[in-house]
């Protein structure tokens, strides 16, 4: 995950700037800044250019074709179509997962945390498999939606359902701190003017939340956009149908057709960028939020 | 303004009984003190007075009838938190708002309205001018009057407030105290609050009411409580207090090296007692005059303000005993450390453990 990479050695050279000032070994800190930025570079400014490079190398004539061609888009579309209904789903567990968490107490909570935290720690492929397991035809489950006339796997429900798993614990994550820190104080004093739960959620819990629910929100389209792996398993890979942008990117590579796999590649490294700069944003607005509540 | 009845109520977490058996009046119009210590239950008493807890037994009633079943936001009771719970997202105005705005439509006053009661609040807790800053950006005892002022705006009959001042410097906190007074007297409601600062609680209520582990010690004015406290507990939670344990018959309590006259115990006969006696119901002399003093060595002397306060450690019990005399009985002592007195209490009040 490289935004979290670059922040991480953002704060690391200004945290050794400040340490320079104070007197410490200049050298060392020239040296470390230096090692981060090649490091940096060669690993990811390096690729992320020559995609581009890779993708013009043809002239613009080709990279236009190949991102207009019927395939090319029918793959973006379908990103985007399984993009928006994941991550409004993810967003609705998410709320609501980190709302029972950190607002009650039951038996199980923490096991809850850990499920949340499974896909995690699942690789995309075995999940794919899993998925492939239950709603094949030969599957658990998959007979009987076959018999409601309902293809999952190889077909475009299958690829949502993955990407769901995959993508599940962004928004959760990322609101399970913030609701555990602020406390539930605000919450009671909503109601105790004579609000209702709806207007206790919408004019005060949302709010509060707004920066890292944006934010669990972006990694989470982040990751249904550029999910490979388990959707790999369960697509099928039928252009036009069930082809999304990163596989399409692969069929392309593997039929030699590099201008072109290039070219999707480099629509989907510019949302990558977009998202970073975001993610940045939304970083810097809760610093400048965090630093707001200590005064 | 409305009266509040509690009626046996209890309220458990897990294993740790907060509140048992409490029994409370208070009648309209009083401003009532909650007092005790940390884990006391005093602010579980609060919570479930307000709705925001819901008591396991007993119930709850406002005017007669019987609200245990209500909802905190029907209960129109203002509530003022311990860390002021503003919300943060929102300016000083819209924080006073909230309570107006969140009301049905037909309730609603118009936006007008709103802000002439917004203003109007303002200037009550004195913050004109600050209607669009946000909570960051006022001080403890501003952010205080912000939440005061929040729980007004609905027109509560019931004022509760938990640990109102605890965050604030003395000096504020003086201030502060004695604008709830006032502001109590002019509101014309019933207002509890949660305390752990006797002098703040004898300052300012009508009423007292002293509880311990979960349960209620006392309950009376200010000077009742001070001045005849109904347990050792009271004893040394209002104000500092020398215990004396002894064996009481005779009418006298008999401790190691003294006897004291106990009037009012001629009843009892050779039973275990504590007889409690303040700092300042202590004399030093340098004679024994009779048989209810006793022989104590001068440990060390401190001044604060007007008053000296002398530790000695009693000869006949490996006992301490603090006594607050005024800077003049004590420079006519002309007291040393290491010197040998005798202690004679003028008063005691003696209490037989589990009466």
């Amino acid at each position: 995950m490289h935004p979290s990479l670059e922040t991480s050695v953002d704060t690391n050279s200004s945290k050794r700037r400040r340490g320079a000032k104070a007197g410490a070994g200049g050298g060392i800190n020239t040296l470390l800044i230096g090692i981060a930025l090649l490091y940096l570079s060669m690993l990811l400014f390096v690729p992320l250019v020559a995609i581009f490079v890779k993708a013009f190398e043809k002239g613009f004539g080709v990279y236009w074709a190949a991102i207009t061609e019927s395939d090319a888009l029918s793959a973006v579309r379908l990103t985007l179509f399984v993009t928006a209904i994941v991550v409004p789903l993810n967003t609705l567990f998410g709320i609501a997962a980190a709302w029972a968490v950190t607002k009650f107490h039951f038996r199980g909570k923490q096991v809850l945390v850990s499920l949340v935290e499974l896909p995690f720690s699942v690789s995309p492929v075995i999940a794919g498999l899993i998925f492939v397991l239950l709603f094949s035809p030969g599957g658990v489950l998959g007979p009987w939606f076959v018999e409601h006339g309902l293809n999952i796997i190889f077909s475009v429900p299958g690829i949502i359902i993955a990407t769901i798993f995959v993508t599940l614990p962004f928004v959760a994550r990322e609101l399970i701190p913030v609701l555990e820190a602020r406390g539930g104080s605000e919450e009671e004093a909503a109601v105790s003017l004579g609000a209702n739960g709806w207007q206790m959620f919408w004019r005060v819990t949302l709010p509060n939340m707004k920066w890292g629910l944006l934010y669990g929100i972006i990694l989470c389209s982040a990751r249904s956009i550029g999910e490979f792996g388990a959707v790999s398993v369960v697509s099928g890979r039928i252009r036009g149908l069930t082809n999304t942008m990163p596989l399409h990117v692969e069929i392309l590579y593997n039929e030699y057709q590099f201008s072109a796999a290039f070219a999707v590649a480099s629509l989907m490294s510019i949302l990558a960028v977009i998202t970073l700069i975001m993610k940045s944003f939304m970083e810097w607005k809760t610093e400048q939020r965090a630093n707001r509540e200590v005064h | 303004m409305m009266s509040i009845q509690i009626r046996r109520v209890s309220k458990r977490f897990g294993n740790f009984l907060a509140l048992q058996n409490i029994d409370l009046e208070i009648s309209d119009g009083q401003l009532v003190a909650l007092l005790g210590p940390s884990g006391s239950g005093k602010t579980t008493l609060l919570r479930i007075i307000a709705g925001l807890e819901r008591p396991d037994e007993g119930a709850v009633l406002f005017d007669g009838k019987d609200i245990t079943d209500v909802h905190v936001r029907h209960r129109k009771v203002g509530f003022v938190f311990q860390h002021y719970a503003l919300f943060k997202h929102m300016t000083v105005f819209e924080n006073i708002a909230f309570g107006l705005k969140v009301r049905k439509r037909r309730e609603r006053p118009s936006s007008s309205e709103i802000k002439r009661t917004v203003d109007k609040l303002l200037s009550l807790v004195k913050l004109e001018g600050f209607a669009n800053r946000y909570p960051h950006q006022l001080s403890g005892g501003q952010r205080q009057r912000v939440a005061l002022a929040r729980a007004l705006a609905v027109k509560p009959r019931i004022l509760l407030l938990d640990e109102p001042f605890g965050a604030l410097d003395a000096k504020v906190r003086k201030e502060l105290r004695r604008w709830l007074r006032r502001l109590h007297d002019e509101y014309r409601m019933t207002t509890v609050f949660v305390t752990h600062d006797q002098e703040e609680a004898l300052d300012v209520a009508d009423k007292i009411v002293i509880m311990n582990k979960g349960a209620i010690e006392q309950i009376g004015p200010p000077d009742e409580v001070y001045d005849e406290p109904a347990s050792p507990f009271v004893y040394d939670f209002l104000g500092s207090v020398n215990l004396f344990h002894g064996r009481l018959a005779d009418g006298k309590l008999k401790l190691k090296g003294a006897e004291i006259d106990v009037p009012g115990h001629f009843g009892a006969s050779n039973v275990e007692a504590v007889g409690c006696v303040r700092p300042h119901q202590l004399s030093i002399e340098r004679e024994k005059n009779g048989g209810d003093s006793f022989r104590a060595t001068v440990q060390y002397c401190r001044s604060i303000g007007p008053d000296v306060f002398i530790e000695l450690a009693a000869a006949e019990s490996d006992k301490y005993v603090e006594v607050q005399l005024n800077k003049e009985e004590f420079q006519k002592l002309n007291l040393k450390k290491g010197e040998t007195v005798f202690v004679r209490p003028r008063e005691m009040r003696v209490f037989i453990p589990g009466h």
